[in-house]
């Protein structure tokens, strides 16, 4: 069957197939993927099981979650481990290159439009006006960051969770990385005496 | 040396945002507009604007731009590496080992336990941007956007790209 299909398309190398498809793939979770990575996993599940088959089900499953045990940006880490278990080390180059290229490419020209302009003075109330507008999709988010927290923690328990980050943050000034790796710390330290007592 | 900052500048969210780019935004902002100040917070915002209206991953958007801003071309790679590579060669990598762990307690509750220090990160970033905003264009418009956007991206649930179009044509008016 393989054979057939590919002695039908005589010019066209299997590899090289495969390498378009990936290409084809991950460019329009890409570029069709609006709200960042998050957003765009049911577009990577579409395209990886649904439409090309290379994982099933379970599969992609293991893989997302995976994908959510390490820090990071959600898309590429998926769109890399995807095309590397597919087709190696340049599958991997091919994925990303496809999922970020193109997007950082519009950034440059809608945001170069932007800066070459700036000094005409209601391009600059333009770019001033959507300011509060970054404000609200900021707020937005952090409601919802505060509303999981309480749905895992209870309320009490968030908001102390909450006021601690503040006070270290905001008043200690402590850089947030440093937060970050205690938190590690406080996860994996359990775990780590465990083991050592088994 | 600017590549060295901007890879450790794109390296710290990489490694730290955990649930994915939207929660690497603060820490990147940390890092760019608090530490090395290559940007201030119109600056910023009008990447997170722009970014949030185009389709594709927000962190590699970001770090591509700010990358290129800095430092060229090879300065946009620097940051996307920086921003890609680290963790995605730990899950290629470390394959076996996680496999064993995904479903682990801990690995949920870490996810758990940052949250609430995003929000922070969030919550302030938030508050700002709304500063800035009074700044630049009073308080009054400041007021009227945020109320208007809020109610189009949460009530009619109005696309992020076309709220941001529509502040831009408020701004051209009445500017």
């Amino acid at each position: 069957m393989v054979e057939r299909l590919t002695s039908k398309d005589t010019n066209v190398h299997p590899k090289r197939v495969l390498h378009r498809n990936i290409g084809l793939a991950f460019f329009r979770v890409g570029m069709l993927g609006f709200g960042g990575g998050p957003s765009s996993i049911p577009l990577v599940h579409l395209e990886v099981v649904k439409k090309y088959k290379w994982m099933d089900e379970e599969e992609f499953g293991d893989t997302l979650a995976l994908a959510n045990t390490m820090p990071g940006p959600i898309g590429t880490k998926m769109a890399g481990y995807i095309g590397y278990r597919v087709a190696g080390f340049w599958g991997c180059i091919n994925a990303i290159i496809v999922s970020i290229v193109p997007t950082v490419l519009l950034m440059l020209l809608f945001l170069g439009l932007i800066q070459a302009y700036k000094d005409i003075p209601w391009v600059q109330n333009m770019s001033a006006a959507v300011v509060p507008v970054v404000a609200v999709m900021l707020g937005v988010l952090t409601y919802d960051f505060i509303k999981k927290s309480s749905e895992s923690f209870g309320w009490l328990k968030a908001l102390l969770l909450l006021a601690l980050s503040a006070v270290l943050m905001e008043v200690l000034h402590i850089h947030p990385a440093i937060v970050i790796l205690g938190c590690i710390i406080i996860v994996f330290l359990p775990l780590l005496k465990r083991r050592k007592k088994e | 040396m600017i590549y060295w900052q901007l890879f450790i500048a794109f390296f710290i969210p990489g490694i730290l945002g955990y649930g994915g780019g939207p929660s690497s935004i603060p820490l990147i902002e940390h890092e760019v507009v608090g530490k090395y100040g290559w940007m201030n917070t119109q600056e910023f915002s009008e990447v997170v604007a722009i970014g949030n209206s185009l389709p594709g991953p927000i962190a590699t958007k970001m770090a591509g731009y700010i990358g290129y801003e800095e430092a060229g071309i090879l300065g946009s790679i620097v940051a996307l590496f920086a921003t890609v590579a680290p963790s995605l060669i730990m899950m290629i990598g470390m394959m076996a080992v996680l496999m064993k762990y995904k479903d682990a307690p801990e690995v949920k509750n870490l996810t758990r336990l940052i949250r609430p220090v995003i929000a922070i990160l969030l919550a302030f970033m938030t508050i700002q941007f709304a500063q800035e905003s009074v700044a630049g264009i009073g308080l009054g418009s400041t007021i009227f956007l945020m109320v208007a956007s809020l109610l189009l991206l949460e009530k009619f649930k109005v696309h992020p790209a076309f709220v941001i179009v529509l502040a831009l044509i408020f701004g051209a008016i009445t500017g």
